[in-house]
């Protein structure tokens, strides 16, 4: 089975990926394997510099980004290190509050 | 502060034929970088929610005063054109500042107000938020105002939609109050409600934005949110100059998102500075329900990040896990030297009655979350009893009947003679 998984890209960040609203990566096919971390890595390689924008220097989530694997947000699940099954569909969000 | 140069302009930018008043553009609250006007509400450097900026000029209290009696008395500290109050609008704000003497002296409190925001059009403060949202609306050509909600917010946006000749998209969670879906729908917009808490239907407002289906869609709480986020100041205005121009020493406000709290906190920082208010000393308290009481734990804990909960309280209004405005509430009230508090369900409910028992004033679940943390806060020594206090009713008792149904009912059911009611009422 394909390890690839599909990700939603907010308007924000598609200066980065050439306006593509959803893209498609493999996250085994660099550092950090089949979890949340090398889905960011492999997003990195195809789009530099997205990285940068989602995780902070410290190399953790920003503090108003929200991430979902599948319906899960990730930080009720394993952070970086949730699992991303290939065929996962993961979503980028701003976050915002509501009311 | 930085200038973002090499970002994506906003898709839907200001209109330059449109103003926004005193407003001058949006700042990141996280790192500083400034942009123009328009539909955004993200910073493209951090994530950051943007806020607006203002050059307010000379603001003063006989110009205010002698403005009508709604929210936009306050147009000249909005990001509305001073023309948004002729447009078609709920016209909400200027609401009851209630003396509670007998709540007060139950609760062995000296002075207590409370700010009832029952008194609004849709029947809460959402109503202002909305006003504001919607004037953004229309400088920016959006014409369908939308929102995630949990449901006063649906309410606000569907009775504004009506009333200003706009459609609307509202997005709530499948389980609310009727009191507040039947009366959505009443409008005839569009309502949509997601299997799913409102976590998820914030998530799906997030994914929406972007999506070309929702092109001249506002989503008053997500593209708009800056514009929207400020009409919350006033009910901090209102509460100074209905006070006569002066700030209380103690204030408590329920928390869902934390917006409220802030931007009541910024309001009476803007008076002060604008030197319409003298410069003294309050502290801000924050109230939640047990069931979702993420700021509360981190103010607990000592943390300065919120760390998300899965909500489950009859405080539905308050039933947000993951309240992006957590992290400066966290720093309104531990710069004001106040706390915040959270009680149980139970406690919501018996707040509710109290409050109508005492001030004729129904209060929906999120009012009964206020009195019942009220309470608490006296109990521990956290409020002081012998400073003036004003409390936040945000919305009214007939939206959340679920409450207190089974706990309140007819005192007797009698035939129609004289002689049964002697009976009952023995």
């Amino acid at each position: 089975m394909s390890s690839e998984v599909t990700v939603r890209i907010p308007t924000i960040l598609r200066t980065y990926t050439g306006g593509a609203a959803e893209v498609s990566v493999d996250p085994t096919s660099v550092d950090g394997g089949p979890v949340l971390a090398g889905v960011i890595n492999a997003l990195d390689a195809d789009h530099p510099g997205i990285k940068a924008r989602i995780l902070d220097d410290g190399g953790a989530l920003r503090r108003f980004v929200n991430i979902y694997v599948g319906d899960e947000d990730v930080r009720f699940a394993g952070g970086l290190e949730t699992p991303t099954p290939g065929g996962s569909q993961i979503s980028v969000i701003p976050a915002v509050a509501g009311g | 502060m930085t200038t973002v140069a090499d970002a994506p302009t906003p898709r839907a930018e200001a209109s330059p034929t449109y103003d926004f008043g005193p407003a001058t553009g949006l700042v990141c609250r996280e790192c500083g970088a400034v942009y123009d006007l328009g539909a955004a509400y993200a910073c493209m450097e951090c994530f950051g929610p943007l806020e607006v900026s203002y050059d307010f000029g000379t603001v003063t209290r006989e110009q205010i005063e002698a403005g009508p009696s709604s929210l936009w008395r306050y147009s000249a500290l909005l990001p509305v054109s001073a023309g948004s109050v002729d447009e078609p609008n709920l016209a909400p704000g200027w609401t009851r500042l209630i003396h509670a003497h007998n709540l007060a002296e139950e609760l062995g409190i000296q002075t207590l107000w409370i700010k009832d925001d029952s008194g609004n059009p849709t029947h809460s403060f959402k109503d202002r938020v909305v006003a504001v949202a919607q004037s953004a609306a229309r400088r920016l050509d959006l014409g369908t105002l939308s929102c995630a909600s949990t449901g006063n917010l649906a309410h606000a946006v569907a009775a504004a939609a009506a009333r200003g000749g706009m459609k609307s998209v509202v997005i709530i969670p499948h389980d609310l109050e009727d009191g507040k879906t039947v009366t959505t729908a009443t409008y005839g917009g569009k309502l949509l409600a997601v299997e799913g808490n409102y976590d998820d239907v914030n998530r799906l407002c997030g994914e929406l934005i972007g999506d070309p289906l929702t092109e001249d869609w506002g989503f008053v709480n997500v593209n708009l949110r800056p514009y929207y986020a400020e009409g919350s100041k006033t009910v901090g205005y209102e509460i100074a100059e209905q006070l006569g121009w002066r700030l209380p020493k103690q204030v408590v406000i329920p928390v869902a998102s934390g917006a409220l709290l802030t931007k009541v906190d910024k309001a009476w920082r803007e008076l002060i500075e604008l030197g319409l208010v003298e410069d003294t000393e309050y502290k801000v308290f924050g109230a939640q329900a047990v069931g979702c009481s993420p700021v509360e734990q981190a103010f607990k804990a000592g943390h300065d990040v919120v760390r998300p909960v899965k909500p489950n309280t009859i405080a539905k209004s308050l039933a947000i896990g993951n309240p992006a405005d957590g992290p400066y509430a966290l720093d309104v009230v531990r710069r004001t030297l106040g706390s915040i508090g959270a009680v149980d369900d139970d406690a919501v409910v018996d707040g509710i009655r109290q409050l109508a028992r005492t001030e004729g004033v129904f209060a929906e679940t999120a009012g009964g979350v206020v009195i019942a943390t009220l309470k608490q806060l006296i109990a521990s020594g956290e409020l002081d009893p012998n400073e003036e206090t004003v409390i936040l009713n945000t919305g009214d008792g007939l939206k959340t009947l679920d409450a207190v149904i089974g706990q309140v009912g007819p005192t007797a059911t009698i035939q129609a003679h004289v002689e049964d009611v002697r009976k009952a009422l023995a």
